[in-house]
């Protein structure tokens, strides 16, 4: 039996280099897919604890995360593809005109 | 208490008219609104008639509840109606001159814009000053008072697009804040220490009070300070200054408002609190001297005054210089016997100044009139009939007041006397003046006049002099004629026997038995009666006879002419002494200092940190999305923090 600990040490080390990822790259695809990184190292951390209390509301959880992040890409992808048409670019820092 | 007579009708009955007018006479013909007008103000005339005839077989004085106003603890004060000898001869003045004077206007103001508004305003004086006369305690009598001065200052600012006209009303309006400052503390006084304000109540409550012979006691405090807020109102030293400028309102409103009525409040306020007076000998002295120095020193001003309504105007002050010099004799009923006939005859000297005005188009500066008695003869004749009651010439009314008031101040001090026969004189002179000016010789107006003065009474180029129409004649022949026979009242002392019951059996018996002895009498009334008669030699010899002389004898004259024409410069000391320094300071303190550089900065230096704030945190929203994500990473990673170290402590 692996301790819970180490998957959620895990679940932290995909979370950070989801975060630092979003942080630090311009491509709106790699941004998008280090939320999806965030995403899935949360979803561990609740299945680890969902194994080790032996409760399934964690699982479920995570059903429900799985089910919103697939119509995030869904649409998010349509929002990238639509800004790409308009703007022709996919960094982020020239898509900035909704500032004020 | 007799069966309700509703007197409460009688102020109401011209705010209605009032009422109608103001709303809606903007949609009236000016035929309607003449005739709302009048209607309205002759109802209250005949309602005061009716009183009148009522008046022997009431139990005086008269008092009739209406409502009660103010009731806390013991202090009360009700709208209540007080009717007695003096209110009533008010009230035959007030209601029966006005109404005359609103007929007049009818004719006067016909080719005037806003003619709806000035009829509106004069049926709203007349309400006011209908409240004053027949108020029950001094509060409502307060409103009256208030309410008169603001339907003066509503109807001097009547051309309110003319500069000097918006001036006048506020002058006034602002020099009579001053009188009612006065006015309310003694009102003050008497709640804290009669604690009443009805008529009865602090009268009785001052009758068993000792006469304060020396010092300056309560009962003198109230009479000086009443005696404020009469000179605000009737225009006496130091306060006189608005009345001459007052002329800039209609002619009309200058002898109802600033001649008949409302100027002589103050007299009326005098004699109506005259218990209070004839226990503070003191406040009463200073009424007589502050009269006796008004009546000289506003004749002296009129001399060398070429307005036609100016000289009237000082003339005004001057006359109410004479009442007041009554009052302060404690010749009450010599007083208002003159405020009777004044407003006979100073109402009919400014309705026929307006006639000739009108006749002239619009000029009021009497060196351009002259010979126009062959113009004008019904107005030459009702004003020459005025200007010989004002001289004092008997029969006329103006001889029996004012002799009356003579002898009465013969009696107190022969210093009185010896100036207000020396104003006697100075008045003939001036009135004459006029007369000989405005109708004797050649006329000396422009042809063809009436265009480029600066008067805004709106009347084009019209040829020679002409006759004003029947409607401002007829008020002025009955005027003429009240201004003959008012005066006869007075025979016998029938006048102050009638008011004797209102002002104490002593003043009743002082009458009764003369006081001076028949010799003293003739010899008084013969002086006044030759001051007259010189005054109006003087006049004659030098506007009709030798018309270069006044010219040598102003250039002999010099420097204290000169002081005349400017009418002692008072209100240029006025000016230097008060208003600028009132106006600096409130510029450079209140508005620069407290308004700009407190409460304006208080406000303009929140909203300006509001913006300072805003303006550095608006560049947070940078609508870059990484710098959106570094901040939530950031706040997470900080709640995190706060978490754990909870945890950890």
């Amino acid at each position: 039996m692996v301790p819970v600990s180490y998957y959620l040490v895990l679940s932290g080390i995909l979370f950070a280099c989801g975060v630092v990822g979003f942080l630090i790259k311009r491509n709106i695809i790699t941004i998008f897919m280090s939320i999806e990184l965030m995403l899935n190292g949360v979803n561990l951390s609740f299945v680890a604890f969902a194994a080790h209390w032996q409760k399934f509301s964690g699982q479920v959880f995570v059903f429900f995360v799985m089910v919103v992040a697939a119509a995030e890409a869904a649409v998010g992808l349509a929002i990238i593809i639509a800004v790409f048409r308009t703007r022709e670019t996919l960094n982020v820092d020239q898509v900035n005109l909704l500032k004020l | 208490m007799t069966s309700s007579l509703h007197l409460w009708l009688i102020p109401v009955l011209p705010l209605i008219g009032a009422a109608i007018n103001g709303f809606f006479g903007r949609h009236f013909s000016r035929r309607t609104v003449a005739g709302v007008a009048l209607t309205f103000c002759g109802a209250a005339f005949l309602k005061a008639l009716f009183v009148a005839a009522q008046f022997s077989s009431l139990s005086l004085p008269h008092t009739e509840f209406l409502a009660h106003w103010i009731r806390s603890g013991d202090f009360l004060v009700n709208f209540e109606f007080y009717l007695d000898q003096l209110t009533l001869v008010m009230l035959l003045v007030v209601t029966g001159v006005g109404f005359l004077i609103h007929i007049y206007s009818v004719g006067y103001m016909w080719e005037e814009g806003g003619f709806y508004r000035f009829f509106s305003y004069l049926n709203l004086f007349m309400f006011f000053m209908l409240t004053l006369v027949l108020a029950g305690n001094y509060l409502q009598m307060f409103i009256g008072w208030e309410g008169v001065g603001l339907a003066s200052y509503l109807l001097i600012g009547f051309w309110f697009t003319k500069d000097s006209a918006a001036n006048a009303g506020k002058k006034a309006f602002i020099v009579n804040r001053i009188g009612d400052f006065g006015f309310l503390i003694a009102l003050f006084l008497m709640i804290k220490h009669f604690e009443s304000l009805d008529f009865g109540r602090v009268f009785s409550s001052v009758s068993p009070l000792p006469t304060e012979n020396a010092g300056f006691g309560l009962l003198t405090s109230i009479g000086l300070l009443l005696m404020v807020g009469a000179a605000g109102k009737s225009a006496q030293i130091p306060l006189y200054v608005w009345l001459p400028d007052a002329m800039e309102g209609p002619t009309p409103v200058s002898a109802l408002i600033h001649a008949a009525t409302m100027v002589t409040a103050g007299v009326y306020m005098v004699a109506r609190s005259h218990v209070i007076f004839d226990h503070a000998p003191n406040a009463l002295t200073v009424v007589a001297i502050v009269g006796t120095l008004t009546a000289l020193f506003a004749a002296t001003i009129g001399i060398a005054q070429t307005d036609i309504k100016k000289v009237l105007a000082y003339s005004t002050v001057s006359q109410l210089g004479y009442m007041f010099m009554a009052c302060g004799v404690a010749a009450y009923s010599a007083g208002i016997f003159h405020l009777m006939t004044h407003a006979f005859f100073k109402g009919l000297l400014f309705l026929a100044a307006g006639s000739v005005i009108h006749a002239v188009g619009g000029e009021q500066d009497m060196r351009k009139m002259g010979g126009l008695r062959q113009y004008i003869p019904w107005t030459f004749l009702t004003m020459t009939i005025a200007t010989f009651a004002i001289a004092g010439f008997p029969p006329l009314a103006g001889f029996f007041s004012k002799d009356e008031i003579l002898a009465r101040a013969y009696q107190a001090n022969p210093a009185y006397w010896f100036i207000g026969v020396t104003t006697a004189f100075i008045t003939s002179f001036y009135m004459f003046r006029l007369w000989f000016m405005t109708f004797f010789g050649d006329y000396r107006g422009a042809e063809p006049a009436g265009h480029g003065h600066s008067n805004a009474h709106g009347h084009g180029g019209h040829g020679d002099p002409h006759e004003s129409p029947m409607i401002m004649l007829v008020p002025l022949m009955i005027l003429a004629v009240l201004s003959i026979v008012g005066g006869w009242v007075g025979i016998g002392g029938r006048f102050e026997h009638f008011l004797g019951p209102v002002f104490g059996e002593r003043a009743a018996s002082e009458v009764a038995t003369g006081g001076l002895s028949q010799s003293t009498e003739i010899t008084l009334m013969m002086i006044s009666v030759g001051a007259a008669f010189l005054g109006f030699y003087l006049a004659y010899l030098l506007y009709h006879k030798r018309r270069d002389l006044p010219q040598k004898i102003a250039d002999a004259l010099g420097g204290f002419y000169q002081a005349v024409v400017h009418k002692y410069y008072v209100d240029e000391i006025y000016a230097t002494l008060f208003v600028k320094p009132l106006v600096d300071g409130s510029t450079r303190i209140l508005w620069h200092g407290v308004d700009q550089g407190v409460i304006d900065a208080a406000v303009n230096d929140t909203a300006d940190g509001a913006r300072h704030v805003s303006d550095a945190a608006r560049h947070m929203q940078s609508g870059n999305v990484r710098s959106y994500a570094g901040w939530i990473a950031a706040g997470g990673a900080l709640i995190i923090a706060y978490m754990i170290w909870m945890g950890i402590r």
